[in-house]
């Protein structure tokens, strides 16, 4: 995989084989009987300043993923490096610096916020568990954060409950930014909110972004969002990456075919392009009981005998760049 | 004659703050055989519209505070709750985002179908288990004879929705109303089932009323398209004058905040500034006024109509409008 320097800039983060398991359990002893393999075996790059967009459907694993890298969840296996640390072996006291560098934001901005606390309370919340700052210190910075992610400052006093979906994906974002993260992680954003209120929330993160120096990983099921935000896109069946390039070539030349399928399965907003059939038949395999060789080759219109003795390994498509490497897990990437 | 025509619901909930006005004069006319798109965004009325046709708007908070819903020549309003059977499941079947309003989690899949037929057509035994499994195919679930003796919970969610559709569909209605039927859904799911709508809507002959805020999904099924905002229809035309040439600032300001496929990365995306008003006190005058970027290139006495007016539906260019200084071609947010 690509070293640690590109010519884009430094890798902020890279994950290694890192896998996540779930037990999963039945019988008359309540024993282990199997596992969920939510994530099995990632390997990823995220450049400094970059988005990198996480796309599959539910159950591929991507939520799981992000939580992993944020070590929400401890991995099974695997190493995840941030600035050449190791987060998934990291220690309770590094693990608590290293909070200050990531963030997360959740899709569900109504549920992630305490609806005990005022706005002001959500957001300096962060600032007391780091102790950063002296009280007014505290509150100033709030009202900046505010004002910064588009609210006002006489919001302070308020409780999430008086606040708009998009309002409170905002408030999200100011809690968010709290400890100038350097890396944001942003499951699925958007995905709650109403269109027009989507894409105020979009430009913001994206005048964040340039503002502020953020890398992010934005996650999500939708591609269309994902296409306007991403410079890279990382797309995940069934617990593995399976595409991975520049966000022109994944939706100019997608090598996979699962990645074809999920372009051409998004409707879109003209009627002249409708679509006359289904891209892929069936449903995703469970991942308890992922089938054999490669994990799509079931429902893929392209599969031949040999996809079922292996799983293909993520590997560099024939015209891809150097510097901007575009690679796919299919053994018929270069002929389909 | 239409085989639906609402003319001019008025749905409310009372609420602690007062009464909302959840649909504020709504009026659509629906042919046979023909598919019309309800769009908006939360809160625009477009579920209730809908789910007013089969009078399953709870009641309280709900009521209806006037209007008429006429289904084949018979005022569904007017209808005594023991008349309701007549429509529900026969002549009108309703699918949901969430499958799990219709199917009940204590019962087979075999128990719930063979239910329909049994009420509708009065087919018990051998020959009902025959055409479930027929219609379970239909449908595109595979292993259909397994899948009888399951329960719901033992279907992954596009499954789910599949045998709610049989079961819409079973009953042979003339038509069929879809409230956000694949929005839970992944979209190589969604593909699948709305190819499933087209194929048996063609092959019955129903008449559609989808009702989505997805603008791909409405260009993919709808002949005609009514779009709502906070209450009331603000447009409505045949599906292509929709995409290509909407009049109204909100349908244009909808269209033009979807990221578009292949444009530039990260450019700033035009939003619709504000937020709905309420509909404790809806305004007098034009409900968008307060957000739209049309007004806001008006001159002064011309914006003076939009606070003080209320746009009717009119007739404009082929298709309906509810605004007084509708979009020219080329004007854009």
């Amino acid at each position: 995989m690509s070293g640690d320097v590109g010519p884009g800039g430094s890798a902020l983060l890279r994950v290694e084989e890192l896998k996540k398991y779930y037990p999963v359990r039945g019988g008359v002893f309540g024993g282990k009987i199997g596992d969920v393999r939510a994530v099995d075996g990632v390997n990823l790059t995220v450049m400094e300043g970059e988005t990198l967009g996480l796309v599959g459907e539910s159950g591929c694993g991507k939520s799981t993923l992000g939580r992993t890298i944020m070590r929400l969840e401890d991995p099974t296996s695997g190493r995840v490096f941030f600035e050449g640390k190791d987060v998934a072996h990291a220690s309770k006291a590094d693990l608590f610096t290293l909070r200050r560098d990531i963030q997360m934001i959740f899709q569900d901005p109504y549920s992630s916020l305490n609806p005990r606390m005022t706005v002001g309370e959500i957001v300096r919340e962060p600032l007391l568990v780091h102790k950063i700052g002296s009280k007014p210190e505290q509150i100033e910075t709030v009202r900046k954060l505010l004002e910064t992610v588009g609210l006002t400052g006489e919001m302070l006093e308020r409780y999430p409950h008086e606040f708009s979906g998009g309002q409170r994906q905002r408030i999200g974002l100011a809690r968010a930014l709290a400890l100038d993260p350097k890396l944001v992680i942003a499951d699925e954003p958007v995905s709650a909110l109403d269109v027009s209120v989507r894409s105020q929330v979009l430009n913001l993160m994206v005048r964040l972004q340039r503002d502020r120096d953020l890398t992010y990983i934005f996650i999500s099921h939708d591609l269309s969002v994902v296409e306007h935000v991403s410079d890279t896109i990382a797309i995940m069946y069934l617990g593995r990456i399976v595409e991975k390039g520049s966000a022109e070539r994944i939706f100019r030349k997608p090598a996979h075919p699962y990645t074809r399928a999920l372009i051409e399965a998004i409707p879109v907003p003209d009627p002249e392009q409708r679509h006359e059939a289904a891209p892929v038949k069936g449903e995703a395999p469970s991942p308890v009981n992922p089938p054999p060789g490669c994990p799509f080759h079931p429902r893929c219109p392209y599969a031949i005998p040999a996809c079922r003795e292996a799983v293909p390994p993520l590997e560099p498509t024939r015209d891809s760049a150097p510097g901007a490497e575009h690679v796919a897990a299919c053994i018929r990437k270069n002929e389909i | 004659m239409p085989l639906l025509e609402i003319d001019n619901l008025k749905v409310g909930f009372d609420t602690e703050a007062g009464l909302v006005q959840a649909v504020d004069g709504v009026s659509l006319t629906l042919d046979k055989g023909r598919t019309l798109g309800l769009v908006g965004e939360s809160g625009c009325g477009k579920s209730v519209t809908a789910t007013s046709i089969l009078r399953l708007v709870p009641s309280p908070p709900g009521k209806f505070l006037g209007g008429r819903i006429m289904f084949n020549g018979m005022d569904i309003l007017e209808l005594k709750r023991d008349e309701l059977p007549k429509i529900r499941g026969k002549d009108i079947a309703m699918i949901f985002q969430d499958p799990m309003t219709s199917l009940n989690p204590v019962f087979t899949v075999e128990k719930q179908l063979g239910e329909v037929l049994k009420l509708r057509f009065g087919l018990e035994g051998e020959a009902a288990r025959k055409r479930c499994i027929e219609m379970l195919s239909t449908v595109g679930i595979p292993d259909p004879t397994t899948r009888l003796t399951n329960y719901p919970h033992e279907l992954s969610g596009g499954q789910k929705q599949r045998v709610m559709i049989a079961m819409a569909l079973m009953t042979e209605p003339q038509l069929l109303i879809a409230d956000e039927p694949t929005t839970a859904l992944d979209v190589t799911i969604q593909a699948q089932i709305l190819q499933l709508i087209r194929e048996l809507q063609k092959r019955t002959g129903c008449a559609v009323l989808f009702i989505t805020h997805d603008m791909g999904v409405v260009a993919e099924m709808c002949d005609d398209v009514a779009v709502m905002y906070a209450g009331r229809i603000v447009e409505q035309d045949d599906v292509y004058d929709i995409f290509k040439r909407s009049r109204h600032p909100y349908t244009r300001g909808l269209l033009r905040s979807l990221p578009q496929k292949g444009a530039a990365k990260k450019i700033e995306l035009p939003t619709i500034e504000g937020v709905v008003p309420s509909l404790l006190n809806p305004p007098k005058f034009c409900r968008f006024a307060d957000r739209c970027w049309k007004r806001k290139r008006l001159s002064e006495l011309e914006q003076h109509k939009c606070f003080t007016e209320d746009p009717l539906l009119r007739p404009y260019e082929g298709g309906l409008v509810a605004c007084h200084w509708p979009v020219h071609q080329g004007e854009e947010p």
